[in-house]
């Protein structure tokens, strides 16, 4: 038994990565950042506003939250619609209450499903960051590079004529990319994405069409992560969450500003016995003297990458 | 067929082993420190990603590591008194020498777990095995200064062959046996091989995702495995390995709760806090 030739061959193997969307950097050795106002760290709450079409097209994938049993699958649909209607709106809320900041990375189809929902986010100072076109539009490998230009054109086009405002974010369902994707985002005009997670800052992409600022928006942190793949509680999540904050509150004297990603699902943390779990944890980051409630285009630009 | 690998004595019956200063629990941390491809060859019998390349979520994740985890992870072992024996997937002596620089000026010891964790050694011919454990050899020797003595299989893949070829080249541990809380012999064809007692169930990465534990559920499981096993180990002398993956222990919500675990080992007072070559070496002693 033996393997063929190549697969002992490492045409990477060099200094750097092994490729060139970005270069290795240490966090540790870059300039320190100054959030405005002397605050230490940004908390970039993010929300999905995701609408799953009743029948899932699986091209090139089935997005994670979509239905699930034979069609019709009302349970699901439902289900998500609930997060939708109820949830958005107590989340909503929730930041009011705060007086907190945010992003809702969103479908096209959620803001033309829901338009007034969409326009009160935008009138009340939140960011809309491009989520594709509904949860049928996910990006892999394998999709044609033409439909996925049109499917971030799309999602581009739909949420800007319902909001009045063209995103400059950008996060992929599930995070998924192909090897255009980085590309198509800068070709379309995009500032930045939130896909890949692995710094805790933004930093800077190098694409044939130009820059890509990442804004890694952690899954490590997220709701769907820690509640629904590993089964803990909110109280657990908040206190997650508490920990991670007063940890990156710590390392700022010596490194400079820290962020702190929270993404959050309507259907998950908006449940009546989660939010206010949720609600505790806004107050808690609201009453730290250091914490900074902010969109991601504002500290993607406060990060001067 | 074969029905029993072969690699050892299956009695759990062994002499009680001693350890410096009347220790009873030898405790060593293991990093990996690992380099991730994002496009590697396919091999016929796993799968490197579980997603089309490039998969950006399983890639980035683990790239973590080297521009955040591994600082934080390191600088709270360090503050607690704990070197690391890592586990290296080589080929990072080429792609980001800082990190393996980094270890060495804390002291640490290198041992060899393959050239990537993307590339796996099921169905390599004896003449491909010696190439990796060659490349390893001079790669780690090249960056280190070090020779290495250990091996951790390349994501945990071998042939039937490993043990003996990784025994033939004088290294003299393998952290791939899971069967004892203490070292023991390796029957390898010649050389002299021990298992070192690494942990998949204390390893941060079972921890996380098998066992979906919160990091201040981890953080006690680390305790109590340790508390036993230094309970046991005063009459016996066991060992407690602590493998981690800095791109999951040095997130921001677990880092905390895991240098308490460390607090917790180095005030305790009934543990040799070591490498897993000084372990290596005290069991050998007592075997003359």
């Amino acid at each position: 038994m033996s393997l063929d030739a190549a697969y002992l061959q490492y045409p990477h193997r060099r200094r750097g990565m092994d490729h060139d969307l970005y270069p290795w950097s240490n966090i540790a050795d870059r300039p320190p950042i100054a959030w405005p106002d002397g605050k230490r760290v940004a908390v970039a709450i993010v929300i999905s506003c995701e609408f799953f079409p009743l029948t899932p097209s699986d091209t090139p994938f089935r997005a994670p939250g979509h239905m699930q049993t034979a069609f019709p699958d009302y349970r699901h649909f439902t289900a998500r619609d609930y997060g939708s209607r109820l949830g958005v709106p107590r989340l909503v809320e929730a930041l009011a209450k705060v007086g907190a900041r945010a992003s809702f990375a969103m479908n096209s189809a959620w803001a033309e499903r829901y338009p007034d929902l969409a326009r009160a986010i935008v009138a009340a100072g939140h960011e809309v960051i491009a989520h594709s076109t509904d949860m049928n539009g996910t990006i892999a490998t394998g999709l044609a590079e033409a439909d996925e230009r049109a499917l971030i054109a799309a999602s581009l086009t739909g949420l800007e004529a319902v909001t009045g405002v063209r995103p400059t974010g950008w996060l992929s369902i599930a995070r998924s990319q192909s090897w255009n994707t980085p590309r198509l985002l800068a070709e379309a005009g995009l500032a930045y994405c939130c896909d890949w997670v692995n710094d805790e800052l933004p930093y800077r992409m190098t694409t044939p069409a130009g820059p890509l600022v990442n804004l890694p928006l952690n899954h490590e942190l997220s709701d769907r992560q820690i509640i629904a793949t590993c089964q803990q509680s909110a109280d657990s999540y908040a206190e997650q969450l508490r920990d991670a904050y007063l940890w990156l509150d710590g390392e700022v004297d010596a490194g400079g500003g820290r962020l702190l990603p929270i993404h959050l699902t309507p259907y998950i943390s908006a449940l009546p016995y989660r939010i206010d779990a949720i609600e505790g944890l806004l107050a808690w980051l609201a009453a730290q003297p250091g914490a900074w409630f902010a969109r991601g285009d504002e500290l993607v630009a406060a990060s001067g990458v | 067929m074969i029905t029993d690998p072969g690699l050892y004595d299956p009695s759990p019956l062994a002499p009680p082993l001693r350890w410096p200063g009347g220790k009873t629990c030898a405790v060593w941390v293991a990093p990996n420190l690992e380099y991730y491809e994002l496009d590697p060859p396919a091999h016929p019998r796993r799968k490197s990603w579980t997603k089309p390349h490039p998969d950006v979520v399983g890639y980035s994740h683990r790239d973590h590591a080297n521009r955040v985890g591994h600082w934080r992870m390191a600088e709270a072992m360090s503050r607690q008194g704990f070197p690391g024996s890592v586990s290296l997937s080589v080929a990072l002596c080429d792609h980001i020498p800082e990190v393996v620089a980094d270890g060495v000026a804390r002291g640490w010891e290198f041992f060899s777990h393959g050239i990537y964790n993307t590339r796996y050694a099921y169905d390599m011919d004896e003449a491909q095995e010696r190439a990796i454990i060659e490349d390893s050899i001079e790669t780690v020797q090249r960056a280190t200064g070090q020779r290495i003595r250990g091996w951790l299989a390349p994501a945990l893949t071998h042939t039937v062959r490993t043990m003996d070829l990784i025994a033939e080249y004088g290294l003299d541990y393998t952290c791939d046996l899971y069967h004892d809380d203490r070292p023991g012999r390796v029957k390898t064809a010649s050389g002299d091989l021990i298992s070192m007692p690494y942990s998949l169930e204390v390893n941060d990465h079972y921890g996380f995702f098998i066992y979906n534990m919160s990091p201040r559920d981890y953080a006690d499981a680390l305790i109590r495995q340790y508390d036993r096993l230094a309970r046991e180990g005063a009459a016996s002398g066991t060992v407690m390995c602590i493998p981690l993956h800095s791109y999951l222990i040095g997130q921001p919500h677990r880092i905390g709760p895991f240098e308490r675990v460390l607090e917790h080992i180095a005030r305790d007072g009934r543990a040799w806090i070591t490498t897993a070559g000084a372990i290596a070496d005290a069991y050998r002693e007592q075997q003359a």
